[in-house]
């Protein structure tokens, strides 16, 4: 399990930081998509992997043993959140540079 | 109340004052007169009555706690000296105010004035006072901000505004250094306290780092007085009104130098280094200032380089290092601002009066103004070195001082012969000043005629030139015992003797008198003739422009220098400051973890082929995606989406369903909103020809290529490198354990996003609004490019085909392109609300919430307008976004609020369990009305930012004629009418 998710998490974020190295905008956004990918289920790996866990608490179980670590979860919880945001502002941006200089260049100028 | 507690007072007591100052009415002229009167006082009677604990080298301390750990602590410290430049500030301060008083027009705006003041002199009385070297320094630096203020009180003349940024570049310049080298003092001492300090001369002289503690402490002491070749300030600065000038240019702000000079003469003096910078640039400015001063054809101008001489006079005497040489300065220190602060006042008064200050249009004022006219020569007669006047005391001091030395032939000469000639010029300004406003013909070409003053105006003048001519007959009596105990302070005890009387008998200093009061007369009459031509500025150096070279200066370093530097070191382009970013963050990363990883374990236990499986796909979906991004837009956004269902399938696996559910759900909006935004991309732009161009781009991206896999690498290492190792018993172990008993919900997640961790989340969702707010903000003045306001080039085809077969009309195939679909999703609608509310209610103790029913709830929304159109919507829903985010936030702060109320911290959940009839016992958590502000804040949030992009087809002119979708209009018996 963990060679599998260690090896996805690697592509991801080669994908996402390649394409954010790239010229155009669009490829910028999509490469920040793959990144924020990566770096979600990187954040979410450092709790360990739980195959099986009881998702919510029963019969006052409380061994934390028998549950994905919460700590991650809510953290990538608001990571996934926040990466809406931040794609939908970028977007908004690159339409609106888009607009004004006439390119989707990331320099707003053909070279 | 102790007397050190009351010192301490009189410090704030101005700032204090200076806010009520600023809020009082703008025609306030005799409340804001009263209200600074009475704190120069107060601050004047108080100095009085601790004199006699400070009177044999006494000192008053009072000490507040501030960062004991740095060993920094506030202190109010008054000694002797301090006690001098207390009365002075406080005493020239009052009768500044009475003048000011008169002198302002009603049409200026006081309040200001008077606050500005006020502060200047609470930094002022901080300044002297000041126990520790740090505090000194802040001080400082706010009478430098106060003089900023003061110097461009009439910001509507350009002149008032360039002289107070000039003197506080040059004045903050000299505090920046002051602050470097009093830091470098306080680690040679190892306290910032002033007593330690003073007590550790040796230690100071004897360190290594001595010699740039000097220059620092010398160029903040240099700049603040006016000191060549910083002097240029100075002159431009009389462009503030006449009491400031009266106020800053005698006794306060440009003595803030000489004082600091003073103050560390004792730690400080005796060094070679100090002797011939401190020496030298004394008497250079000397000589200078009053060459300069000669030719000056302003008042104001005459008498700034007249202060600026006094000022070298000053420096030089401290250079000698000798203790009598340091009494003469402190002495003249009080007399000049006598002296000088009358006469600003008196050139303030024939400005007044006569409507200009210009020596050339002046003339035969004495018998306009006879009392002024008096007044202001008995002034200038000190400022020449009269005999029974207080300047000719001090002025034989220096003398007799300058001609003791007999240290190297250089300055055996050059200090006598240099005063000398010093003091003739300063005769001669004083006569041209004189002479050329009070003498001659009666004045011509005046805007009024001139005539007395009000009698307080002139009030100031009387008791400054009294005290002239008081400490210049009878100094035993008046001054003597206050200077015996300013100096003490400074040179300490073993202070040798000094004579204060008026007559020592013939000796060389006075032989230095009579030669330059002789030769200052004749060289008035030889000049006469070339003053009355009226040429401004002094010949020879006339061309020597102090403004001019700073502003050279100023330019090369703030322009053109910045410039160079952005362009050597900055790119304005995004591309290789990421690689530079993604290459730092890659190496700093290697640098951190190299060789600390440890053995990792490479085992396939837990493999499962069907994960992996998963993973394959989800691998060449991203790829895909990453290589499609160029070429094929949609193509790269369907892989994107494959590899968003890849992620949230792994969390589903990996037992974290919140997770799953969030991920699908923005995965869904994400894609729709990227869907939005492609109808405004241009197309690629193909065929690049030149080969150069081709060939970098090729080498660039595999560059790009391998720093990308590199960082790909490291990550998969570090995530496997962690996830084979043991956890360690975190605080996951509280929340598990807690979250049912303390938070009332099963759900642990959720329990943490709306009740332990609920301040994050409150700042996640404002981020979210602040976000939506700003992209509908952007796109309200959204202009799409000249390419993209065409329809698309596929609606276009469709069009043709509509108008090609005759039974179509445009825009048909269109409309019907997704009929079904939309249908279903009209349908929908009611489901998907339902299904909100479930995700919303079970959050707390199942997987939900109030961030995934929102979601789902904004995605009912925007199908409705997929399926219908945005009017088709709009006509039937009204969505008023900005208020659901409003709203939400405003519900979640409340929550925090309410908590708070009850006196728990903020956002403090409680819960309890309801009995509720019929329905049993119900957990009521408040968290659940948190949740619901979530919820309210992301539906208006994502809804807000999608149909501001989906209005943009709407706005667009030419599309706006024929909406692209209207399915009510042509297909009006539509299943979309059952709701």
């Amino acid at each position: 399990m963990e060679i599998i998710l260690a090896i996805a998490i690697g592509v991801l974020c080669s994908c996402g930081v390649f394409l954010m190295l790239r010229p155009r905008t669009f490829q910028v956004i999509i490469g920040l998509s793959l990144l924020s990918y990566a770096v979600n289920l990187f954040i979410f790996a450092m709790g360990r992997l739980t195959v099986g866990g009881v998702p919510v608490i029963s019969h006052g179980d409380i061994d934390p043993s028998h549950y994905a670590d919460p700590v991650p979860q809510a953290l990538v919880l608001t990571a996934i959140v926040i990466g809406f945001a931040m794609t939908a502002l970028f977007l908004v941006v690159l339409l609106a540079a888009r607009g004004l200089t006439g390119t989707d260049h990331v320099d707003g100028r053909e070279r | 109340m102790t007397s050190s507690v009351l010192l301490t007072l009189v410090v704030l007591l101005p700032f204090l004052a200076s806010l009520v100052a600023a809020v009082l009415p703008s025609n306030a002229r005799n409340a804001e007169a009263w209200l600074a009167g009475t704190v120069a006082v107060v601050g004047l009677a108080v100095m009085v009555w601790l004199y006699p604990q400070i009177a044999n080298g006494g000192v008053v301390r009072h000490e507040i706690e501030w960062i004991p750990s740095l060993g920094l602590n506030l202190i109010i410290r008054m000694d002797g000296f301090a006690w001098l430049f207390g009365v002075l500030v406080t005493g020239v301060g009052f009768l500044v105010v009475l003048y000011a008083r008169y002198y302002m027009s009603p049409k200026d705006p006081v309040p200001r004035f008077f606050a500005f003041f006020l502060a200047f002199m609470g930094s002022m009385l901080g300044l002297v006072l000041s126990g520790n070297i740090i505090q000194m320094v802040i001080f400082w630096e706010l009478t430098s901000v106060t003089s900023f203020l003061l110097i461009g009180y009439w910001f509507h003349l350009a002149q008032a505004r360039d002289g107070a940024r000039m003197a506080l570049t040059v004045t903050g310049l000299g505090g920046l250094g002051l602050l470097i080298g009093m830091m470098i003092v306080g680690h040679i001492v190892g306290s910032y306290d002033l007593d330690v300090v003073l007590a550790s001369g040796d230690a100071i002289r004897e360190s290594g780092l001595y010699l740039p503690a000097l220059l620092l402490v010398l160029l903040g002491a240099l700049t603040k007085s006016a000191q060549f070749p910083f002097h240029f300030w100075l002159p431009h600065a009389m462009s503030a009104p006449t009491p400031v000038s009266a106020y800053l240019h005698s006794a306060t702000m440009v003595k803030a130098g000489v004082f600091l000079l003073v103050r560390f003469w004792p730690v400080m003096a005796g060094t070679d280094a100090w002797f011939w910078i401190v020496t030298f640039a004394g008497l250079a400015t000397l000589i200078f200032g009053a060459y300069a001063a000669i030719f000056q054809t302003d008042l104001k101008g005459l008498l700034a380089y007249s202060t600026i001489s006094h000022l070298g006079l000053i420096t030089t005497l401290l250079g000698m290092s000798s203790p009598l040489a340091t009494v003469a300065a402190i002495f003249h220190i009080a007399n000049h601002a006598t002296f000088k602060a009358s006469l600003f006042m008196a050139a303030g008064i024939i400005d007044h009066e006569t409507g200009t200050r210009d020596i050339r249009r002046l003339s035969g004022l004495f018998k306009f103004m006879p009392f002024t006219a008096t007044l202001a020569m008995v002034a200038s007669a000190a400022m020449a070195g009269v005999p029974l006047l207080n300047g000719f005391l001090s002025k034989e001091m220096f003398f007799a001082e300058t001609a003791l030395r007999d240290a190297n032939p250089f300055v055996n000469f050059a200090l006598p012969v240099g005063a000398t000639l010093a003091s003739m010029f300063a005769v001669v300004y004083s006569l041209r000043f004189v002479h050329g406003v009070f003498f001659g013909p009666p004045p011509e070409g005046l805007t009024k005629v001139p005539h007395e003053p009000p009698a307080l105006m002139r009030r100031p003048i009387e008791i400054l030139v009294l005290l002239c001519l008081l400490v210049g007959i009878i100094p035993g009596i008046t001054i003597a015992p206050y200077l015996a105990a300013a100096v003490v302070s400074v040179t300490g005890p073993e202070t040798p003797y000094y004579s204060l009387s008026v007559w020592h008998g013939f000796n060389f200093a006075l032989a230095m008198s009579g030669v330059a009061l002789v030769g200052g007369v004749l060289l008035y009459w030889a000049l006469y003739g070339y003053l009355n031509k009226g040429i401004e500025g002094p010949p020879v150096i006339r061309r020597l422009q102090g403004k001019r070279i700073f502003e050279r200066i100023m330019l090369t370093i703030t322009s053109k220098w910045a410039r160079r530097l952005e362009s050597l070191l900055g790119t304005r382009r995004l591309q290789p400051q990421l690689f530079l970013l993604f290459f730092l963050a890659v190496a700093a990363a290697f640098a951190v973890l190299a060789g600390r990883l440890g053995t990792v374990d490479l085992s396939l236990a837990g493999f499962d082929p069907a994960f992996a499986l998963i993973w394959a796909v989800g691998v060449v979906c991203a790829v895909g995606a990453a290589h499609q991004a160029k070429f094929h837009r949609l193509f790269s956004l369907v892989l994107l989406g494959g590899t968003g269902i890849v992620t949230c399938i792994t969390f589903v696996w990996l037992s974290a369903p919140d997770l799953a559910i969030t991920q699908l759900l923005v995965e869904i909006v994400t894609t729709v909103l990227i869907l939005l935004g492609l109808r405004w991309l241009p197309k690629r732009v193909q065929g690049m020809n030149d080969e150069a161009l081709i060939q970098r781009a090729f080498i660039r991206r595999y560059r790009d290529l391998a720093l990308a896999g590199i960082a790909g690498l490291g990550m998969a290492v570090v995530a496997y490198a962690v996830m084979t190792r043991q956890i360690p018993d975190g605080i996951s172990r509280f929340f598990v354990e807690n979250a049912y008993s303390l938070g009332g919900g099963t759900n642990v997640v959720n329990v943490m996003l709306v009740d332990f961790r609920a301040f994050d989340t409150l700042g996640e969702i404002t981020v979210l609004g602040i976000v939506a707010l700003t992209v509908f903000a952007v796109l309200r003045r959204f202009r799409p490019a000249a390419d993209s306001i065409e329809k698309p080039e596929q609606q276009k085809i469709q069009n043709a085909f509509d108008e090609r077969v005759a039974e179509r009309n445009p825009g048909d195939t269109v409309n019907e392109y997704l009929m079904i679909p939309a249908v279903i999703m009209q349908w929908m609608f009611p489901v998907i609300i339902v299904l909100s509310l479930h995700l919303f209610l079970r959050g707390h103790d199942q997987p939900g919430g109030g961030f995934a029913a929102g979601i789902v709830m904004s995605i009912g929304f925007i199908l409705q307008y997929m399926a219908g159109g945005t009017r088709w919507v709009e006509e039937r829903l009204r969505i008023l976004p900005v208020k659901w985010i409003g709203t939400g936030l405003l519900t979640a702060l409340l929550v925090g609020v309410v908590a708070q109320l009850l006196g728990y911290p903020f956002m403090t959940t409680g819960f309890q369990y309801a009995e509720i009839p019929f329905i049993g016992k119900v957990p009521m958590a408040s968290a659940l009305i948190f949740d619901l502000g979530v919820f309210g804040l992301v539906v208006g949030a994502t809804v807000l930012i999608l149909i501001a992009l989906a209005h943009q087809s709407v706005r667009s002119p030419k599309v706006a004629r024929r909406p692209v979708v209207k399915v009510p209009e042509v297909a009006p018996d539509a299943p979309v009418e059952t709701r």
